[in-house]
């Protein structure tokens, strides 16, 4: 990394805690949410910023998520900067919202601290909620620690912001985990975080007047949002959707490394986010703040000689699935790891892509799925290095007995 | 709130139409005609928000709109959340000299199922935020854009297809949910009902509601002859007989004090001028089940209902 990387001060913040400095120093205009465990100390930061004018925010204490992501999606079309979180229920209770912000192209970015849904009731980490919500058009950035919320959180306004992409975006970190744990962050000086954002900019379309006016609800060019399309033209809309998805894929990577530039932080290329893959013969697949412990994990086995990986996937939405390919195609037997149930289908969601995306190499290797810490269930080091020897065990055996494993499961 | 806003039937006929023809209402549609309406009263820069429905459906089919105004819809629920998210916006972009505009009005429109049912928890936090916004729900009395359903808008007895008048059952079991009053509670700096045969009345009730600062909410009577089962020349006739029946009263709540508007004002002041509820129920296909001898008793049971409303407004009025 070059020496252009500014110098940054260290504050002692949890992944909540990121999240609302990050958001505090984006000039953001609307700011519109609901509590909700492990979320809250997100907004209630923010509001103290609001309460002690640190902040140029409107912030709206909605009556429920529902009507926090219709704010934030009204206030984005009308041209201003929003954002939002949740996690779980809220998440679920937005759940036709997210659909209508991606339809409608709002750049809204949203925070989840990832937490189980109901029933039983559970406020813990696993990432049921925004997997349940995979297909709702948002992009899915998934952090590791409460640096890279931080560091994902500004980057997203850049990615969801750009004219082409103008999806929504979440920044995805694990409940309690991540949420609560007080870590070391990097944080960048105000005006250098408001430099790299920037002022939102308009794409200039067509108005029905025939003018060329930029894309926003303003009355001297008057525009309209949300209507009906029959089928003879809905179809094309959600064609346009997929594609700025792809496009995303192109933006998540440039702005990861311009911000690479800044801060002197890199994630993989910001899509995944190898650790000693290169050579790998066994590699685990996960996302979220359990690479960790997989890293600590994989560092024992290069130790003792084992030739032991890890792909994290920092994006889900889009799938990065060229990169996964490359990442996986030397390796002979990997092990996906899911926090969350797709009940009735074939292992979890994650499993299902990357195996998916696997298909069409030659030479395939084995995979595996491993669900795990489902309601905020601790998964152990110990636990990791026994999925590594599973795979090792497959290698030997040249077969998988079970596709599908539960870690730490009572059975 | 300013001086009130004079205007002459030329002045509103020269007035440029922002809710433009070629939209695809039925024929007799009276939310059409509300919908003219309510833009004839713009006094500036305005943002229009709706809840799905039908006015949504029939005047946005894409690549096509009847609106000449900045235009959103969402959702079903939440109109009242978008304007909340307008509003907020436009202030913030304004204090941050991002938008030239001194001032933006914002405008959420629903029917009945958008405001009563589906729509009222985020239209009773919007207002309880104290958004500066007008909501205005046109109410025709039913889920017309699908097919005719009981909301909670729909009158006692009137037969739906959630609520058909059956061999033991003669339609909807209950009164309509008294929604203005609702929002009344909310102690919100405007609240009133207007209806279309009152053009003037409504036209200037929906500019008071603009005028003045903070949430405003304006209750619309919209006939809807395919639901109503009535002629469609007769919509507006119709919006006549609910007032003159004390069925649908017109009256206002500034700042908390009821007052009459003039139409049902004289009703107020010369009782005789009240017309029979049957007079009104009669020409409506709706209500054809309660003029069977099986029926017959609720007919005075709405009638004993509709002079409760009537005599609890008067009272909320000062007036008897």
């Amino acid at each position: 990394m070059k020496s252009v990387v500014i110098e940054q001060k260290t504050l002692a913040l949890n992944g909540d805690e990121a999240v609302a400095y990050a958001v505090k120093q984006s000039d953001v205009d609307v700011v519109a949410a609901y509590p909700i465990t492990p979320q809250t100390i997100i907004v209630e930061r923010f509001s103290e910023y609001v309460a002690n004018g640190e902040v140029e925010t409107a912030f709206i204490c909605t009556e429920s998520e529902h009507s926090a992501l219709t704010a934030c999606l009204a206030a984005s079309l009308t041209g201003a900067r929003t954002f939002t979180a949740s996690a779980s229920a809220g998440l679920a209770l937005m759940h036709e919202m997210l659909f209508v912000t991606s339809g409608c192209r709002a750049p809204v970015v949203m925070a989840i601290a990832n937490r189980a849904l109901s029933a039983p009731i559970n406020i813990h980490g696993d990432q049921s909620d925004t997997m349940a919500q995979r297909d709702s058009g948002w992009i899915q950035i998934y952090a590791e620690n409460a640096q890279e919320v931080y560091d994902s959180v500004i980057q997203a306004f850049r990615i969801a912001e750009h004219p082409d992409v103008l999806l929504p975006a979440m920044v995805c970190l694990d409940g309690f985990q991540l949420s609560h744990s007080v870590e070391n962050v990097n944080v960048l000086p105000d005006d250098v975080v408001k430099k790299f954002v920037g002022v939102r900019q308009f794409p200039t379309v067509l108005t029905h007047e025939g003018k060329m006016a930029p894309l926003k609800l303003d009355p001297e060019n008057p525009m309209t949002m949300g209507p009906l399309a029959f089928p003879n033209y809905y179809f094309e809309f959600k064609r346009q959707q997929e594609e700025a998805m792809k496009n995303a894929l192109r933006v998540i990577r440039e702005v990861h490394d311009e911000y690479a530039k800044i801060s002197g932080r890199t994630y993989g290329d910001g899509l995944l986010d190898p650790y000693f893959l290169e050579d790998a013969e066994i590699a685990i697949v996960c996302l979220g703040s359990t690479a960790g412990t997989v890293k600590t994990v994989v560092d024992e086995l290069r130790a003792e000689g084992v030739k032991a990986g890890l792909l994290r996937m920092r994006t889900f939405r889009p799938l990065p699935v060229e990169g996964i390919k490359k990442a996986l195609e030397h390796v002979k037997a990997v092990a996906v790891m899911d926090r969350s149930m797709s009940f009735g289908g074939f292992g979890g969601a994650v499993f299902h892509e990357v195996r998916h995306a696997l298909y069409d190499l030659d030479k395939k290797p084995f995979v595996v799925n491993y669900i795990y810490g489902l309601g905020g269930r601790d998964t152990s080091p110990m636990q990791i290095r026994t999925i590594y020897e599973d795979l090792q065990e497959i290698l030997a055996k040249k077969r998988v007995e079970n596709p599908i494993n539960y870690v730490g499961l009572r059975e | 709130m300013q001086n009130e806003w004079k205007f002459t039937a030329k002045d509103i006929a020269e007035k440029p139409d922002l809710f433009m023809s070629g939209h695809r209402a039925c024929a007799g549609c009276a939310p059409a005609t509300v919908m003219r309406l309510i833009m004839k009263a713009l006094r500036g820069p305005t943002i229009v928000t709706q809840a799905t429905g039908c006015m949504e459906v029939v005047s946005t089919i894409y690549p096509y709109t009847s609106w000449a105004v900045p235009w959103l819809h969402t959702a079903f629920e939440n109109a009242a959340a978008n304007a909340s998210g307008i509003e907020a916006a436009i202030k913030m972009l304004k204090k941050k000299g991002r938008i030239k505009y001194e001032h933006v009005d914002v405008i959420a429109i629903a029917g009945d199922g958008g405001t009563y049912d589906i729509g009222i928890q985020a239209l009773s936090g919007a207002v309880e935020r104290g958004h500066d916004f007008l909501f205005v729900l046109y109410d025709n009395e039913a889920y017309m854009n699908t097919g005719i359903q009981r909301s909670g808008g729909t009158p006692l007895g009137a037969s739906t297809t959630t609520s058909p008048a059956g061999e033991v059952i003669p339609g909807k079991l209950e009164p309509k949910k008294p929604i203005a009053d609702i929002m009344v509670a909310h102690e919100i700096p405007y609240v009133a009902t207007a209806s279309p045969y009152y053009w003037r009345d409504l036209i200037t009730k929906v500019r008071k509601g603009l005028e003045v600062e903070g949430p405003a909410f304006l209750h619309v009577f919209a006939p809807c002859p395919r639901g109503w089962r009535s002629d469609p020349a007769k919509s507006i006739e119709l919006s006549r007989l609910a007032v003159e029946t004390c069925v649908f009263p017109l009256w206002e709540c500034v700042n908390g004090e009821y007052q009459l508007s003039v139409p049902s004002k004289v009703i107020a002041m010369a009782p005789q001028k009240k017309k029979p509820v049957k007079e009104y129920l009669a020409v409506q296909g709706r209500f054809r089940h309660l003029f069977t001898p099986k029926y017959e008793k609720l007919l005075d049971e709405i009638q004993r209902i509709t002079d409760q409303r009537w005599q609890k407004l008067l009272k909320k009025c000062g007036i008897a």
